[in-house]
Formats: C-alpha cells, structure tokens, sequence
C-alpha cells in the first residue's frame, strides 16, 4: 500500500501534465466541434450537432486546403521513400566516406524549418531584381523564368513538394541505412554461395529484410505528410490562404487565432476530420503491410 | 550468528490469471543454520531454493512462518535493517562505479550511529578487497574485469559492512568450468577466514557438496534432507534424494525382495535380511559394482571407456529404469570390451532400497540404524 | 553490405568493380550538395553587401568582399539577441522539466509495483497516438484562460510532457538487471537515492539522448510559440524569423535575414556535430520503438 502510493507520487507530474494538456483537450476538442455557433469571448453556444462538420467540409478553404494536402502526400511520400532507399542502398555498399556522407545527408534534421525554408525562397523567387538561382538552372535547359514562389500553382505546388522532401529525407535515409545494417551478414554469405544475382539478393533478401521498416517509414511518411504545415509557412508566408498554399493544419491553426480566427469549433471539427483521415489512411497502411511485410 | 526458520510459507498468486490457485513456493520450511557454518541450499530449479534465501535476505516477505537472527525475530525487518550481504549469480556491480565505489556503496548508506568517516570507509573497502585479493584492481570499472574478478568484488560489497550473513546465490554459475573450481575454494577460504554464516544457494550437487559444511535438499518448496554432505549422499531420506546427488547419477532398478533376498531380475544379487517381501526399487551407485567372474549380478555389455583414473563400464539390464547402467571400477580390473556380458558383485553400502515411490522413505533393514552409516 | 559488396566484386572482376563504385560515389556526391548547398547559399548570402546582392540580376556563386555588416544589421535592426535569449530560456526550462517529470514516470513504470500499472502503461502507449493538432485547441483556450499569453510558462507547460520518451526511457530502466535493485535494496538503499546514484548514471546515454533530442524539437518549435505569442518580447527565433521575413528590416534586405538564419541554425549544428553518433542513434531508435 505504501509503496504503491509512492508510485503515483512519481506518476503525479506526468499525470497532470498529460491531463491537462493532452487528455482534457482530447474530450474538450470533441464537444467543441459539435458545439454549434460557439462564441469564445462570451463563451457561449446555441446548439449541437454536424453543423461545424457540414460547415467545414463545404468551406472552399478547407476543400482547397484538402486538395494541397492530398497532393503532397500522393507526391512526397513515394517519392522520398524510393529516394531514401535507393540513397540508403548506395550508402551501404561503400566503405570510404561513409559516415562523412552520412553526417552530411542528416544535417537537415536538426535545422530549423522555418529558418531554411527561407533560403529555399530565396532560391526560388523571382524578383524584379533577379530571377533566382532556380531560374538560372531553368534557362540552361532553355525553358522561361517562373516564379514559384508567387507564380501559377503548379510552380507553388512543386516548391513545397522539393522542400518537403528536401526536410525528410535525413530520417528515413537513417532509418533505412540502419534497417541495411542490421540484416545478417550470413543471408549475403549463403547468397553468395548460391550465386544469385545482385538484383535478386536485392528482391528476395534486402527488400523482405527491411521490409518492416519500409513500411514504417511510409506510415510515418503519410501521418507527417498529412500534418504539413511550416514548411508551407517558410515558403509562402502565414497568409497561406492568399497564397493557395494552405493545408489542413494551416486551416485549423487560421480558424483559431490570427486575422481569421475565433472559431475553435470549426478548428477542432477541422483536427478531427484530419484524425479520421489519418486514421483511415494508417489502418489501410498497417493492413496491406501484415499482407505484404516480412517479419522474422 | 544462528539462523532459525520456524515453518516458512511463501505463496505466490499463479501469474496465468485464469488458473485462481496460488503457487508455493516454500511450503512450510523449519530448519536452523548454525552458526559459522555454510550451508548449501540444494535443488532442480523451481524448487523454492532462491526463493529461501530472498526470505532470509528480506527481498521478499513469507506468507506464513518467522525467521530469527539468533534470537530476534527478523520476519517483518526490511532487508538494509537485516545486516545480510547478498552476491548474485550475474554478479549485480554498479557498471558505472569503480571496484572501490561498488565496495564503498554499502557503507555510504549507512545512517546514524553506524555512520562512518571517510577514512574508516576508505579502510574497510581496502580491508575487504584484501580478503577477496582484489586490491589490486580497485581503481577499475566492472567492465574491466573477469568474471571471477567481478565475483570476488561483488562478495568484497556483500562483506564490507560486516553482515551477520552471508547470501550467496549461484555465485559460480556465470564462470566456466576452471575458474568455477578455483572461485569455489576461495568462497571457502573467505568462509573460513571471516566465520561468517554462509548460505549457497545452487543447482549444482557436487558444487554443493564440495563445500559446504550441511546440505539442504529441496524440491518443491519442501525439504526432503538436511545433514552433512556425505551422511546424505550415503543416506538419502528417499528416491529423489539419491537420484539428485552423485555424478554419474545412480542406477535405479525395479527388483524385489523375496526371502529377505534382493532379486534383480532372475539374479539374486545380494542378502537383505529383515526387510518384507515384495517389490522395491533399487539404487546402485556406480561406484557400487565389482567386476568378479563370479558375480551374482550380470549385465550385457554395451561399451567400456577408460577416463584416465577410472574406468566406467556402460552396459545394459532389462530391469533398469534410468537407462543404460554406468559403474565405475578401477582401471586394473577393467573388463574385456569385446565380450557380450560382464559380472558384477555388489557393495552392500552403495545398494539402496526404496518403495516404489519417488517420495517415500528408504527402506532401512532393522537393526541398521540411521546414525550407523 | 560489405558482403553484398563483396559479392558483386567476385561476380564482376576489377573493371567492373570501380565502375559500380565510381557510379555510386558520383550520385552520393549529388545528394551531398544538393543536401549542402542551401547552407552554402545562406551563409555565402549572409556575407554579400545589400547593394552587391541586389545589384547580382544573375546570382554569384561567391563573393571575393565578404562582409559582416549584415550581422550587426540583423542584431540591430531587429531583436535578434532577444528571440535567442528566449529561445534559450524557453528549451532550457522545458527539457530541464520534462527530464523531471519524464524520469519520475519512467521510474515508476519500469521499477515500482503498483496495482493497474501495466493498464495505464497501454493508456499511456495509447496516448502517443494523439496528433498535437488535435489538442492544441483546447490547449490554446487553456492557456488563454489563464492569462499566460506572452508568458514563458505559456510557452513551456504544455510543451512539458512526451509520453514517447517515458516510453524509451521505461525501456532503458527495465534492461538494468533486478539484481542491482536487489542489492541496493540489502545495502540500504532508498528507492530515490536508488533511481539519483544508480538508475540515471547506468542509463545516462539514453538520457542524454532524450535530452538533445528534445532540446532540438524545443529550438525548432514553431506552431505552438506563433499561437501563444504575438508580442515579440516572447518571440522565439522560429517566429522572429518568420517576422523578419513578414516585416524584414523596413525592406527587402535578403542578406541580413540570411545572417539571421544562419545565426539561429549554428547552435544546432554545433550542437548536432558535438553530439553526431547520441543524435543519430536517439532518432533511428525513436525510429524503431516509435
């Protein structure tokens, strides 16, 4: 008895830390957005129900917030993953310079999103005084200056997607690099006996080896793509909505605070609807994985 | 110190939630060590050994039964207000303290009256680590070290606070076969030197038996024999006794007894005067056969194999039940290998009879009393 | 891999060999500047003159009248030393506390015995799941609430608490053997002086691991400082640099706000080559565990 008492004394922090942080907002958040007409200065409301829903899901903001958001992920998440992997691949079969490279290729984790992501507006911008380093590649290969940065959308859309998986790619090359190394060097050996192929070894060993981490990394790939924002905010600004820029968090963090705010009902119906994607879209994940991944 | 445990329980609620019974684990245990002895507490695994020696030390309370330190009643003390030192099997040094911090440790805990200074800590750690000859390696990490050398320093921070006992569990379980035997002798010099009341808990029948002054057999939290080394491997109280003590194990037989004569198969191979007829179970240990062409006792001979001093002969006997039979004879009397049968007679001492039923008693012939052997 | 190399090696001869390699070494190479180059780009802007930035229609590749003029003008111009001040104040004072509360929590799930521990663990576990987007909400009336807008304890206190590094540090504590509990125990040892001199000194990679980990998150932290601050006293450097881009120095000065981004990137990247192999051991476990 003592000594359990002891043991909540040493949970109480955490405890109420996580109650009044994570818990308590987590009910909060559901009533919240079934609270019609929510007024948060007077603190007042007049109904409940699917009106924050039905609201937001016909918000062309939100549905245009969707539409970036769904792009990205459709682009990014393969497309970073192959690239991780076939960077992690090269990193694995050299000796020289390894860990050199491998520094290298993490330094973008520890930097600051929004301090980078500066430069790479630098890079793209056109301006009336220089078209940018980016347009400067363009024209090498004989095509006109675009501004992507307050250009036409596709230009804007491809900014993101670069910067993106520029900021990604350190943690899954590591991971991925990490996966590599762990597989036993005896199956390489046994293979080696057996004389297979490299592409082969590569299919029918590596890849079923590293597969759970392969899909590791397409989860967490789609649940952060999802939840995109400062990157978006680096390159185009915090008025993402006049930039088309803006995703769903974008849209979640405008309905609550800032020259469109004051509407935590239509923010948290917002968080919750981009729950239930995520949620959706990681049971899909997780179910095609235990068809398809390999696990020992 | 003496050491007196008066009817020990130790009941554990069963960890498969769905089965309600609770497991024992030391069923109503009541035997004293005395004191400066070592005492080997000896079983299988599971047998509630460990479980002992947790009471003693006070990691764990029993759900029945007392426990006296000479003549105080320790049942309800924590373990720091017992005075035990405690070595495990893995050894249990802090990795990130010295050879001197571990010995140390103990002693920085103490409170109050028994506080000490920094010197007399310092002198204490330098006296201990002398006795377990480790002073030369006090300024190293655990790391650095062999196992033995971890050993030694880990029975070094058992000792240092001068505890009323020593509780050693399978301290020689992690040191292969040669340090093992050195690590043994020293456990026994230490022992000898400080006439601390030592408990060694282990698994292993000769380790125990080798060194300690009584033996504790236990199997399944209950006692089965307590005495000294050779008393019980001579006189086992019952079957399981017998068949845990004595490498090679002893050869056990189903035989029976007509006309106070013991009858292995067809053979009449030895007199047993005063015991009832019927069937009985016969143990042979293997040092029990002689080979004599006139032998009363024959078997087929599977194989010789010499082993230097000695020379064990497996054979085989249709009323065996633990297998192929092993004796071991001396070499000159070796039996010729190729021949398809080999004869024995027996030791009458190195024959003993059992009901047929692995916990009961030993037959004794009457008039051959217990304390005779 | 070094097999998988050596294998390809056998099969392929010499030739081949420093072909593969020469091929792989080459794209490595590319990503490594493309990694690098937007540093480069920072800092050989941040040293460019106003008036020779602007005056390049076609960027240079460097400067041969390097500069520090854009520094002063970037601590001058703008609360540069302030945002970093805070910055520092508020990582500080967070990790300091999560550690706090991340080891008591961790202590008494991986050592204490407590009835219904092994359910609220699996709550806790549970609650890993929750995106911060969805509690940031109630989390921002919460503070408004409590009239801790502008306030440093607005900024810390719901940033405290990570159930992800009780998880892993739970985990370390666990792989210390029961043995040395045990005989701590037998000596006397009380369950927190126990968890002070032997728990946190055995498990302190992991811990420092922890640390870093959450002084990078906190020196990063961008969404929940731009909700609860608007008055830049209390801006950290993620939203001074945001302000400098917003309202910049009364102009477009990019080279002086390239100077201020590379001012607030190199503690990390110190902070990340002192610390290279704990960081990157930390975030692929993280990875495994997560």
């Amino acid at each position: 008895m003592k000594n359990s008492l002891k043991a909540w004394l040493y949970l109480l922090p955490a405890l109420l830390f996580l109650g009044v942080f994570l818990i308590y907002p987590l009910v909060d958040v559901l009533i919240y957005s079934f609270e019609e007409g929510y007024n948060s200065t007077s603190g007042t409301y007049f109904g409940v129900g699917f009106y924050n829903y039905s609201y937001v899901l016909h918000d062309p903001f939100f549905l245009k917030a969707l539409r970036n958001t769904v792009l990205l992920v459709l682009i990014t998440v393969p497309l970073s993953t192959g690239l991780a992997l076939l960077i992690s691949l090269g990193l694995s079969s050299i000796k020289a310079l390894r860990k050199f490279f491998q520094t290298v290729y993490f330094l973008p984790y520890v930097t600051n999103t929004l301090a980078v992501g500066l430069v790479f507006m630098i890079l793209f911008k056109k301006t009336p005084y220089s078209d940018g380093l980016m347009n400067l590649l363009l024209r090498l290969f004989g095509m006109g200056p675009v501004d992507f940065i307050d250009g036409p959308y596709w230009a804007k859309m491809f900014v993101l997607c670069f910067y993106t998986v520029w900021v990604v790619m350190p943690f899954k090359i590591l991971i991925l690099t990490s996966a590599l190394a762990s597989v036993k060097d005896d199956y390489y050996k046994a293979a080696r006996i057996d004389a297979t192929p490299r592409f082969r070894v590569f299919t029918r060993i590596t890849l079923p080896m590293i597969s759970p981490m392969l899909f590791y990394l397409i989860i967490t790939g789609f649940i952060g793509a999802f939840k995109a924002y400062s990157d978006a905010v680096a390159l185009f600004g915090v008025n993402l909505n006049a930039a088309e820029m803006n995703t769903i968090v974008g849209y979640v963090y405008d309905m609550l605070y800032g020259d469109s705010g004051g509407y935590p009902s239509y923010a948290a119906a917002a968080a919750l609807i981009l729950f239930v994607i995520v949620l959706t879209v990681t049971t899909i994940n997780l179910t095609v994985s235990r068809k398809h991944v390999f696990y020992d | 110190m003496k050491v007196t445990l008066e009817n020990l329980t130790k009941r554990y609620p069963n960890l498969n939630r769905r089965i309600k019974t609770e497991v024992i684990a030391v069923n109503d245990l009541t035997f004293e060590i005395p004191s400066g002895k070592l005492v080997g507490l000896l079983g299988p695994s599971g047998c509630g050994k460990s479980t002992t020696l947790n009471l003693i030390s006070g990691l764990e309370t029993p759900t029945a039964g007392r426990i006296l330190f000479d003549e105080d009643d320790v049942t309800g003390l924590p373990p720091e207000k017992r005075g035990v030192g405690l070595v495990f099997q893995n050894y249990a040094l802090y990795p990130h303290l010295t050879v001197r911090q571990n010995i140390l440790f103990p002693l920085e805990n103490l409170k109050g009256a028994e506080k000490l200074t920094r010197a007399e800590m310092l002198q204490k750690a330098d006296e201990a680590a002398k006795l377990v000859q480790i002073d030369a390696l006090m300024d190293r990490r655990p790391s650095e070290l062999s196992g033995g050398q971890q050993q030694r320093v880990a029975i070094a921070r058992a000792l240092v606070k001068r505890p009323r006992i020593l509780l050693l569990d399978e301290p020689l379980s992690n040191l292969d076969a040669r340090l093992r035997l050195q690590t043994r002798e020293e456990i026994r010099r230490i022992q000898r030197e400080t006439g601390v009341t030592t408990v060694f808990v282990t698994h292993d029948q000769e380790e125990a038996m080798s060194i300690s002054d009584e033996i504790v057999v236990m199997k399944e939290g209950v006692i089965q024999q307590i005495g000294r080394p050779q008393d019980v491997y001579d006189a086992p109280k019952n079957l399981f006794v017998a068949k845990f003590l004595g490498t090679p194990p002893i050869n056990v037989f189903s035989a029976r007894i007509e006309k106070e004569t013991l009858f292995i198969g067809e053979e009449a191979v030895l007199p047993a005067p005063g015991l009832p007829g019927g069937t009985v179970t016969a143990g042979i240990r293997p040092e029990g056969f002689l080979p004599d062409p006139e032998g009363k006792f024959t078997l087929s001979l599977s194989r010789v194999e010499v082993m230097g001093r000695d020379t064990s002969v497996v054979a085989e006997h249709a009323a065996s039940l633990s297998g192929a039979v092993r004796a071991i004879i001396s070499s000159e009397s070796r039996p010729d290998p190729e021949s398809r049968t080999v004869r024995f007679s027996l030791k009458p001492g190195k024959v003993l009879l059992f009901q047929n039923d692995e916990a009961a008693d030993r037959l004794v012939p009457p008039g051959q009393k217990e304390e005779d052997r | 891999m070094e097999s998988e190399n050596r294998v390809i090696k056998d099969r392929k001869g010499k030739a081949g060999r420093v072909i593969f390699s020469a091929v792989i070494y080459f794209f490595l190479t590319v990503w490594a500047l493309f990694v690098l180059f937007p540093f480069y780009w920072m800092i050989l802007s941040s040293v460019k003159s106003y008036s020779a930035y602007n005056g390049e229609y076609i960027p240079t590749f460097f400067t041969l009248s390097p500069t520090l003029e854009n520094y002063r003008e970037a601590f001058t111009a703008v609360p540069l030393a302030g945002y970093f001040l805070n910055t520092l104040i508020f990582t500080l004072a967070t990790t300091a506390l999560m550690l706090l509360v991340t080891v008591f929590a961790a202590y008494a799930f991986a050592r204490l015995s407590f009835p219904g521990k092994d359910l609220l663990f699996s709550f806790f576990l549970s609650l890993m799941m929750i995106p911060t987007e969805l509690v940031i909400i109630t989390n921002f009336q919460t503070i408004t609430y409590w009239g801790m807008r502008n306030t440093f304890w607005g900024l810390i206190l719901p940033s405290v608490t990570s159930v992800f590094y009780i998880y892993l540090l739970k985990e370390n504590f666990e792989q210390v053997p029961d043995e040395l509990y045990k005989a701590a125990k037998v000596d006397g040892t009380s369950d927190l002086k126990y968890l002070f001199k032997v728990m946190i000194p055995v498990c302190r990679p992991t811990i420092v691991t922890v640390t870093i980990l959450k002084i990078i998150e906190c020196w990063n932290s961008y969404v929940w400082p731009r909700l609860i601050t608007d008055d830049k006293a209390y801006f950290l450097v993620s939203n001074g640099i945001q302000e400098i881009r917003e309202n910049g120095f009364g102009r477009e000065n990019v080279p002086a706000m390239m100077a201020a981004v590379v001012v607030i990137s190199v503690p990390l990247i110190i902070l990340f080559l002192v610390f290279r192999k704990k960081i990157m051991e930390g975030v692929s476990r993280g990875g495994t565990k997560g």
